[in-house]
């Protein structure tokens, strides 16, 4: 055994987040994809995927975590979901007025429609869940401080 | 009427706690407590007898829809909930490392 | 609507034993059960979306704070004012109940809502934006400042934990406080 599998939990719990956190993240990225058609959205989605980190995170040590999601691509993701949503809302310009629903509506009830409104939910759903897990890391980091103090 | 009124007295919990409570963490759970109220008053006020979820559907024509407005609203309200407890927590975190207590009374005496 | 009552009780009742309780863990995991019975209270009231987020958020939630918590248990000190603390607290609560019961009887029946906005919203939502689902409309299209403010206040929130737990500069007063708790 190599030295990651003394950190975290035991092995019944990295086991079982082994086989299910894959299936928490994509469960988000369908969430925040079927947004506009069904109930959902960009702020719930962007919660779940940010839980799936989490998930990783308390499951085995710091560690592993970091390697899938440093903290620095997770601030670079924070400000690429800000900056895309402000740049869809921009684009809105070259018809008239900002947030302009600029995209052909397409057919109702399908996965490809409504215009802007996925590309929101994804931007929203990168800001939301990078934000929230620098906000966890953030106060995991501080915890760990504390108690090496000690 | 009397449901809403059971919100009140939720809301109410909330203030109390707020209000009475010394330790940082207890007064953090009265505001948690509070906003929770906040956002069900919203969502009871759009309620419709007899209503249904906000969503079209391609097989049949849904006539009778709840009020979509303050579903749009809670639903932000509950994400910036979410951050303000956090940059709450961080400070309470912050506060404990310095002083060594929650209780809000002690720090008063305890200069830095 | 039977089960609406049931179950905001249990949520005054979880959020009395939350308030009263010594320990601050089951103070905590309290505030959990509140925020679950409020994801049923929206399931029930119709509002899919708000549920889903309030799950997720409540566990997300219910993480930080018992990270915030474990290991710390204060003891509970009601020395001084108390008295005249309850005295002003019970007070200002009789106030706002005053207050709100009078306001009360101006509100819309319960069920019976106005919609004088939301009837636009859901006659020509589908058609103007191509979204079923209303709410998403709502958010991103229709009042889509509401979520570009949003979005300021998160980033703000980011900021300010990553300004307040950082370590950078700090050095010296740690030390310091250190060689006093010793």
């Amino acid at each position: 055994m190599s030295k990651e599998h003394e950190k975290g939990m035991s092995l019944i719990v990295k086991t079982i987040t082994r086989l299910t956190v894959g299936l928490i993240l994509l469960y988000g990225i369908y969430i925040v994809f079927h947004g506009h058609v069904s109930p959902g959205g960009g702020f719930a989605g962007g919660v779940i995927i940010a839980l799936s980190f989490i998930h990783l995170m308390l499951a085995y040590g710091r560690e592993v975590a970091f390697r899938k999601l440093s903290k620095a691509t997770a601030s670079v993701f924070e400000n690429l979901g800000a900056i895309l949503f402000l740049i869809i809302a921009l684009l809105g310009f070259a018809g008239g007025y900002f947030f302009l629903n600029f995209i052909s509506k397409g057919e109702p009830f399908r996965l490809f429609s409504a215009g802007i409104i996925p590309l929101c939910n994804i931007a929203i759903s990168l800001k939301v869940g990078a934000g929230l897990f620098a906000i966890f890391v953030a106060l995991v980091l501080l915890r760990l401080d504390g108690e090496s103090k000690k | 009427m009397i449901i809403y009124l059971l919100c009140l007295v939720l809301f109410c919990c909330g203030i109390y706690c707020i209000l009475r409570k010394r330790n940082i963490i207890k007064i953090i759970v009265g505001i948690i407590i509070s906003e929770y109220a906040v956002n069900l008053f919203f969502i009871l006020t759009a309620y419709r007898v007899g209503g249904r979820a906000p969503i079209f559907s391609s097989e049949a024509e849904i006539l009778n829809m709840v009020d979509p407005l303050p579903h749009a609203l809670v639903l932000t309200s509950i994400v910036i909930g979410l951050a303000t407890t956090a940059l709450l927590v961080a400070i309470a975190m912050r506060i404990y490392e310095k002083y060594g207590t929650f209780d809000i009374t002690k720090i008063r005496e305890l200069k830095g | 609507m039977i089960e609406l009552y049931i179950l905001l009780i249990f949520m005054i009742i979880g959020a009395i034993i939350a308030i009263e309780v010594k320990d601050l863990l089951s103070s905590v995991i309290a505030v959990g059960a509140v925020g679950l019975g409020l994801s049923i209270v929206f399931l029930i009231l119709k509002a899919p979306d708000v549920a889903i987020t309030q799950l997720v958020v409540e566990i997300l939630c219910l993480i930080i704070l018992i990270r915030a918590t474990l290991k710390k248990d204060i003891p509970f000190s009601t020395s001084g004012r108390w008295f005249l603390n309850t005295l002003i607290t019970l007070g200002f609560i009789i106030i706002f109940l005053t207050v709100a019961i009078k306001s009360l009887s101006d509100l819309p029946e319960f069920g019976y809502p106005m919609m004088r906005v939301a009837k636009t919203y859901l006659r020509e939502g589908l058609a103007k934006t191509g979204a079923s689902n209303i709410v998403a409309s709502v958010i991103l299209d229709f009042r889509a400042y509401d979520t570009l403010g949003e979005a300021t206040i998160l980033f703000t929130a980011v900021i300010g934990v990553l300004t307040i737990v950082r370590r950078i500069g700090r050095k010296k007063e740690n030390q310091q406080i250190e060689e006093e708790d010793e």
